[in-house]
């Protein structure tokens, strides 16, 4: 601590000396010279750039928003409890269309063009593994808020961490006990019929088999559509538990066309909240989900005495106890999701504490990642403790269960983090930096 | 499900698709029959109707079926409006060259988009419909008993469903009248045939493409607006309507209106009817390439001329 | 009227130009125009079926992809080399060409845009249904150790510029080669009076073939080279959006000439990342910029500098 006091004091005092300088009209000159230039950058109050990239148009569009509002709120929280290392944050957000190509070429801008320390925020798979390459390449950290299997399952590099969101093996593999043990035995699975489909798929089907359940079907639903009602007369009669996740603009379509097929008859519902992140649980025609069941990332509504800083976390990025912004009750947040970049936000600043001093940053940060192991829950984790995995770069943590109940979502179950473990399937710090 | 309940089920949810297709592609149909352009901007068209559908039903907000009355009639005007304007101010001056139309509405894309994301926001968002009730369906089965009437899990349909259905089927009668027998339709038929020979008999050939353009535009909003309530409004819904219409205009035959309504009736229902044999993502892939085969062995459409 | 040598002194000057590039732009725009020499060549396989031979196809994004998971699979699945496993993705756009090439022909125009279009789109969908091997809308990683080619790194970016440029120039020589051939000039026969080309007794069957063919293996030798330099291959690469991108680039640059296509990719990926930076509405700054230069640039950028000054621009 002691430390980091005299390294920013001696920053302070560099620019001050910087700024006499500039007063004598030599800092122009001065800074013109290269090998001056660096020693600036390297010491003094430069902010850390650190590459957003955001899914603001394309498919992504509704999560990048939230994406972005959470970001500036964590920036603004850390910037003023003094930066990293003395240095206030600079985000550079670029969009990336919700498009692999595009997200790889906007990682490209942030190492070569806006020397950025690292990029974080991704949420789609195909732009994490788009871009993951290009990062590994450039050795310039990519911290993903992504949900997905892609980098524990050992496809993507070194710098791709994923330190602060769990996978979709973890979280789907922790719901199986829960719907085995309280809903029903034989389950029918509805999801998107592409990779994040296939992995509900694969994960969930394997623990529900290991729990002693049975699949009874498997629908996948082609990507892109937007009518459902005809797919549904594949779901078996004697189905107890119809298992569903979809993602895109077309959910709330789907979550409504279940309703009407079954008319209030079905069986029980259990839903990723993917199915209804950014949709108002108030919407016309949801009405039927009451006494239905969904994984949450982070309890959309605020529970009483879970979760301890919950409240303070939801002011600071602007959403109401229902999970909608402040300013419009109406504008619902992917609440499931976006503490990823608050969290990792601060994962950033601390790994980057850590390395304070060494020589080249972006490895001593994946060094100093790579070391970090229990996260406590606090202000800067809000959703709640976790276990990182240096070997395989991502996180583990506690999954919640709510019932739809009167329009709201109340929190019935949450696993533990041991629930979310599975065997290693890579380890990264086998690979050069 | 039983075979029979799915096999009905998946055809009336065709219909429900061949409805709202066909008042989309018709509207693309009279414009590319005419015109002879590629508009790729007409999807948009059909999501603006959407998203004025929403902004109108939720700005009046007394009672959801008087909102939408408004809308269905605020939605397409204002969409017809949008698109002369932009007939005046773009197609006209590339004197709807084919391939330059292709880029330039290509644009208008891109505008459409950022300008909605930027006003309506990236989120679906419902309109209520102005009625729904459920109804389930009997079916009949040969039991013990002899006949017997039995209610089959998750076989029904909404009374909005069939309202659209029924809606869609009268503006198309209606449209074909209008056209048939009204003076405009004789001038855009005459139009059609012999651009300037239509010109020599003075008839204000940039006037009637204007108002194609509308009609058109018009047509596809009013499509959306019947969608809108089982659908959402999304900034990207354009995407499928457009493929499909488009689709269908081929099929069909080029400038042929009850071709490109049977197109769009056969797509609806075969789109709907193959789900029910084949698994979902390879139902989408028969029905794909059945639609490339038919015109591989029939390039002029069902219903086109050889020579077109 | 034409002068062989300002064509070989164009060609060689954009060649030139290019190399020069490497050497005075920064690290970011050396890997821009690696992307863009490579998608460029996308642009000139779409350019010459359709910019000379005059046929408009939909479907151009799956014999990009064809190329793309040609090299990608033989690589990751069957453990393939650099070469070869470049060799298979030529191999499998040319299949994929030769099938839809022998259905499609039978149709032309707009007919001809939709069976193109409901292919690709069912070459989509079917890499959808083999996710296990595709990994469908998500893709997969080509790992940064196995891209190398006889002991070269092609992840190191002096590296990745330089093959980046071999494939353009090979690809653009190619062309410039192929149009002044008599062959070529059929093509352009066609476009203008396929009926007239026909009755002077050409097979204008054969050659339209033949120029689907050549464009599908430059549109797939395109797709392999962007798996092997960026190391992804992904369905969204088969999307709609990638058979309208070719179009629009090669509009935008100018249809029918040897450099329109290059100057189109380029122009599209800069009007992009310069406007994203300027503000957040970026897609209103391209379609407003798309719009206005349909408006008045009617031929393209480089078909304008040809009718303006340049009426030798091949």
């Amino acid at each position: 601590m002691k430390k980091e006091n005299t390294q920013h004091l001696a920053g302070v005092s560099r620019r001050s000396a910087l700024k006499s300088i500039g007063a004598l009209g030599g800092a122009a000159a001065f800074s013109s010279i290269p090998g001056f230039t660096g020693m600036v950058h390297g010491q003094t109050d430069e902010p850390v750039r650190l590459g957003f990239q955001v899914h603001r148009t394309g498919i992504g569009a509704a999560y990048g928003r939230w994406y972005e509002r959470t970001t500036n709120a964590a920036v603004e929280r850390i910037n003023n409890m003094g930066g990293i290392n003395g240095r206030p944050i600079e985000i550079v957000g670029e969009d990336d269309g919700t498009d692999p190509k595009r997200g790889a070429e906007v990682v490209e801008k942030f190492a070569t063009q806006h020397n950025c320390d690292a990029a974080f925020g991704t949420l789609f798979s195909h732009v994490v593994i788009g871009s993951a390459p290009r990062a590994g390449e450039l050795k310039l950290p990519y911290l993903v808020v992504s949900e997905g299997h892609h980098v524990a399952s050992g496809i993507l590099n070194r710098y791709t961490l994923q330190p602060c969101i769990t996978d979709v093996k973890s979280q789907v593999q922790a719901m199986a006990p829960f719907v085995h043990d309280n809903l029903g035995k034989k389950v029918t699975m509805i999801y998107p019929d592409f990779a994040f489909g296939h992995d509900h798929r694969d994960y969930f089907s394997e623990a529900f088999a290991r729990r002693g359940g049975t699949i009874l079907e498997q629908i996948a639903i082609p990507p892109a559509e937007t009518a459902f009602t005809r797919y549904f007369p594949r779901i078996p009669r004697d189905t107890e538990i119809l298992y569903h996740v979809m993602v895109g603009p077309a959910v709330l379509t789907f979550v409504k066309e279940l309703g009407e097929f079954f008319g209030g008859s079905g069986p029980a519902l259990f839903g990723f909240i993917d199915s209804l992140e950014a949709v108002d649980m108030n919407s016309p025609g949801l009405e039927f989900l009451d006494g239905s069941y969904f994984w949450e990332g982070m309890p959309r509504y605020q529970q009483e005495g879970m979760l301890e800083f919950d409240a303070e976390y939801r002011a600071a990025v602007g959403v109401d106890a229902n999970g909608a912004s402040i300013s419009d009750s109406r504008d619902v947040s992917t609440y499931a999701h976006m503490f990823g970049c608050w969290e990792t936000l601060h994962f950033i600043r601390d790994v980057m504490t850590a390395a304070a001093g060494s020589g080249n940053m972006k490895q001593a940060m994946i060094e100093a990642a790579e070391g970090v192991t229990d996260i406590a829950e606090s202000i800067e984790h809000p959703q709640g403790a976790k276990l990182f995995n240096g070997k395989t770069h991502q996180v583990f943590g506690h999954q919640y269960i709510s019932k739809v109940e009167g329009n709201r979502l109340n929190v019935v179950h949450s696993t533990s983090i041991e629930d979310t473990f599975y065997p290693d399937e890579v380890d990264y710090t086998q690979q050069e930096l | 499900m039983e075979f029979g309940p799915h096999f009905l089920l998946a055809t009336l949810e065709g219909a429900l698709t061949a409805a709202v297709l066909a008042l989309t592609a018709v509207g693309l149909s009279v414009v590319f029959g005419i015109m002879r352009v590629v508009n790729v901007a007409h999807g948009e068209f059909f999501m603006l109707g959407a998203v004025i559908a929403w902004f109108v039903s939720t700005l009046v907000g007394v009672h959801p079926a008087i909102g939408f009355a408004l809308a269905l009639v605020a939605a397409p005007v204002a969409v017809g409006a949008l698109a002369i304007v932009a007939d005046r101010l773009v197609l006209r001056r590339l004197n709807y060259d084919p391939e330059r139309t292709i880029v330039a509405t290509i644009g208008l894309l891109y505008c459409i988009q950022q300008l909605t994301l930027m006003t309506f926001g990236p989120d679906a968002r419902p309109v209520v419909p102005p009625f729904n009730q459920r109804i389930a369906l009997p079916w009949f089965e040969f039991g013990e008993q002899g006949l017997q009437v039995i209610w089959p899990w998750g076989f029904g349909i909404t009374t909005y469903k069939l309202a659209v259905i029924a809606f869609a089927v009268i503006i198309l009668v209606g449209l074909w009248q209008f056209l048939a027998r009204s003076r405009f339709g004789l001038v855009m038929r005459a139009t059609q045939l012999d651009r300037e020979m239509a010109q020599a008999f003075g008839i204000p050939i940039d006037r009637v493409y204007g108002l194609v353009f509308g009609l058109g535009a018009g047509l596809a909003a009013l499509g959306a607006v019947l969608i809108v309530p089982i659908r959402q409004a999304h900034y990207l819904m354009g995407h499928e309507p457009l493929l499909l219409s488009f689709i269908v205009v081929i099929i069909g035959g080029l400038g042929s209106i009850p071709g490109t309504i049977i197109a769009a009736v056969l797509i609806g229902l075969s789109d709907g009817i193959i789900s029910v044999f084949f698994s979902p993502t390879l139902a989408k892939i028969i029905a794909t390439l059945l639609v490339a085969f038919v015109l591989v062995f029939r390039p002029q459409g069902l219903f086109g001329l050889r020579s077109a | 009227m034409i002068r062989p040598s300002r064509d070989v002194s164009l060609h060689a000057g954009v060649l030139a130009a290019l190399l020069l590039l490497f050497f005075v732009t920064s690290a970011y725009h050396n890997g821009n125009l690696a992307r863009i020499m490579v998608l460029a060549v996308f642009a000139m396989g779409y350019n010459f079926l359709f910019g000379y031979t005059g046929l408009l196809s939909l479907g151009h994004a799956l014999f990009f992809s064809a190329g793309m998971y040609g090299l990608g699979i033989s690589m990751n699945h069957l453990d393939m080399t650099v070469l070869p496993a470049f060799g298979m993705g030529i191999l499998a756009s040319l299949a994929v060409t030769g099938a839809i090439g022998f259905l499609a022909l039978r149709t032309s125009g707009v007919a001809f845009m939709i069976v193109t279009l409901m292919f690709a789109q069912a070459g989509y969908l079917t890499i959808l249904l083999f996710g296990k091997y595709t990994r469908g809308d998500e893709g997969f990683v080509i790992q940064q150790a196995e891209r190398t080619l006889f002991g070269i790194d092609l992840t190191d970016p002096t590296n990745r510029y330089f093959a980046a440029f071999a494939l353009f120039a090979v690809s653009y020589l190619f062309i410039a080669w192929a149009v002044r051939t008599s062959f070529g000039r059929c093509l352009v026969a066609i476009r203008e009076n396929e009926a007239r080309a026909r009755m002077l007794g050409y097979d204008t069957a054969r050659h339209k073939y033949l120029a689907l063919l050549a464009s599908g293996v430059l549109s797939g030798a395109s797709g392999a080279g962007y798996a092997l330099l960026f190391g992804y291959a992904g369905a969204t690469f088969a999307s709609v959006q990638y058979s309208i991108l070719p179009l629009l680039w090669v509009l935008l640059g100018g249809a029918g000439t040897t450099i329109g296509p290059l100057v189109g990719t380029a122009f599209a990926f800069y009007l992009v990342d310069v406007s994203s930076e300027f503000t957040s509405a970026y897609l209103l700054v391209v379609g407003a910029t798309i719009v206005f230069l349909t408006l008045f640039f009617p031929q393209g950028l480089s078909g304008e500098l040809r009718r303006r000054l340049a009426p030798w621009l091949p």
